[in-house]
């Protein structure tokens, strides 16, 4: 541990593992930058066109996150959606409501061209909003972006209630697990039928539910005595980088994003 | 200057009746008071109560007085307490914030609430870490500690904020001998050598006979006995009451019943502390 500030007779600086230095360019970015930039894609892919906001986010984050070594961790995500957007496909091939144009018949199914095409386009704006989410998650150590989002004056609890939901996510599968094995120990049958692994249910989600809740006072408690509640503006541990180049960056995509939005509205936009 | 509690009777809200019955102690800066009693004796709503949580955060009817250093814990803020009395509770888990990435940044937690300078809370940090002998665990993920380690990590962050006295429900309820014995030896020279006085709720007698300047026996919401440690473990009413007495006590008890006697030198706790200091940072020692 290197020494720079002084404490006592002690003089003490950040230590390497809290000061997590950032590697190549899009990760070192600010985060409120990389969440504008999320934002922004989700936007696009919204209301830009049928066919180019989706596919033009998708090509930015298929080339962003080639760049930020996480094209796997993307593709999983994009797996994740499949049961999703294949359903939507289906039902809009063969379900779009005043659809004509059949592809073929079979029976009295019949799979519509404008189906596809509209079930396509719901597909890849969602799959665009899923990926443009994800690579905001993967990029940016949510506890960067909560700090960041506090020293812009994003209100305490606010940060903290965020912060700990989305850190409360992995304790809650384990506590389910932890239970899951203690119901089994007892003779509860988790497996099997539909209805025998639905018998178990109950058993199983009361205790996490409850537990959680009885928690949750004792947790608030230990908050208060860690003196959650003091009015002085949290200290920012280490201030992440932030430039006038982001900044500009931010309100040109900010900017963008609106003219975007008004221009649809408006129907200047006349993209594919 | 005492954290003291005078004639406190307490009852939750909602309760038909009062968990704590016109309980009186004081625990003096430097000193170890241990609190023992049976289950539901109302030892941990003691801790609330004397740490001032109760009634500020969770409501209830407290009647009587609860002071620190003269001034009644009613009229003081939470995060006011929260520097001059520290409270740590059974439960490791639900004391750490869940928002921390390393055990580092979870000890920063409280001072950063406080709004100190970074260099400050890398001091205090850094000391709550060595004077508990856990900075190893400073780049951990406080998720994956075990129970005696975030048991550890969780007083190390109470520590972090300096407050004068400490009230521990418990502190060493999921740790092994040796981290227990680790805890008690810093608990007890923290006391001796900061100056911060400390209640301290314990089932383990061993421990107390080894660091409590004084005992208090809780039962029923009443104080029914209190004085040196000593003496009040050695109470032959104490196992009547629920409390197991530490193992010297009872071999004591064992010999002189077959008509057998040690020297008493033999029998005694040994003394803890043992070699090293606690420099408080910013403080330079002890409280003035």
């Amino acid at each position: 541990m290197t020494a720079d500030g002084e404490i006592g007779t002690r003089r003490s600086t950040l230590p390497e593992y809290v000061l997590r230095p950032t590697s190549g360019p899009y990760r070192s970015l600010n985060p409120a930058t990389k969440l504008i930039i999320g934002i922004v894609e989700v936007v696009a892919a919204f209301v830009v066109g049928h066919w180019t906001g989706p596919l033009l986010v998708l090509l930015v984050i298929a080339l962003v996150g080639w760049r930020a070594h996480v094209t796997r961790q993307l593709l999983l995500v994009g797996s994740l959606t499949l049961p999703v957007v294949g359903s939507i496909l289906l039902i809009n091939t063969f379900l779009l409501p005043g659809a004509t144009d059949a592809i073929l018949r079979v029976g009295p199914l019949a799979p519509t061209w404008s189906g596809l095409a509209f079930g396509l386009q719901v597909t890849l704006r969602l799959l665009a909003i899923s990926l443009a989410l994800a690579l905001v998650y993967l990029t940016t150590p949510i506890d960067d972006l909560l700090s960041d989002l506090e020293a812009r004056g994003l209100g305490r609890r606010l940060v903290f209630v965020v912060g700990a939901a989305v850190n409360t996510v992995p304790r809650t599968i384990e506590r389910a697990a932890e239970i899951l094995d203690a119901q089994r120990a007892r003779g509860l049958d988790t497996e099997g039928r539909f209805w025998q692994r639905a018998r178990g249910v109950l058993p199983l989600a009361a205790p996490v539910i409850f537990g959680a809740l009885t928690e949750v006072e004792e947790q608030t408690m230990a908050l208060e005595a860690r003196a959650f509640s003091a009015p002085a503006r949290r200290t920012v541990l280490r201030p992440l980088p932030d430039s006038a180049a982001q900044r500009l960056l931010r309100w040109a995509l900010f900017l963008g994003a609106v003219a975007a939005v008004a221009g649809e509205m408006a129907g200047l936009l006349r993209l594919p | 200057m005492t954290l003291s509690l005078s004639g406190a009777t307490y009852r939750y809200a909602g309760a038909p009746r009062d968990v704590l019955l016109g309980v009186d102690l004081s625990v003096t800066p430097g000193r170890v008071l241990g609190l023992i009693g049976p289950n539901e004796a109302g030892k941990s709503t003691l801790c609330l109560v004397a740490s001032g949580l109760a009634p500020a955060s969770i409501g209830g009817r407290l009647q009587g007085s609860v002071t620190v250093d003269g001034v009644e814990t009613r009229s003081l803020k939470p995060h006011e307490l929260a520097q001059r009395c520290g409270v740590l509770f059974q439960n490791p888990t639900t004391q750490l914030s869940g928002t921390a990435v390393t055990v580092f940044e979870e000890l920063a937690f409280g001072p950063r609430n406080l709004g100190l300078p970074v260099d400050e809370i890398v001091g205090r940090v850094e000391w709550a870490l060595d004077t508990l002998g856990i900075a190893a665990l400073a780049p951990k993920d406080p998720a994956r500690l075990s129970g005696g380690q975030a048991q550890l990590v969780a007083l190390a962050s109470v520590l972090a904020l300096r407050p004068a006295y400490l009230v521990l429900d418990e502190p060493t309820s999921q740790l092994d001998p040796q981290g227990t014995r680790l805890v008690g030896d810093a608990l007890a020279r923290l006391a001796g050598e900061t100056g911060t006085g400390i209640l301290i709720v314990e089932h383990k007698t061993e421990l107390l006979a080894t660091m409590a300047d004084e005992v208090a026996v809780l039962d029923a919401g009443h104080v029914v006995a209190a004085g040196p440690t000593a003496q009040v473990l050695a109470d032959p009413e104490l196992l009547a009451r629920g409390v197991e007495p530490p193992a010297a006590v009872r071999l004591r008890r064992a010999l002189d019943a077959v008509g057998l006697s040690l020297d008493p030198a033999l029998l005694a706790e040994p003394s803890v502390g043992g070699a090293g200091t606690i420099d408080r940072p910013g403080s330079g020692g002890g409280r003035a």
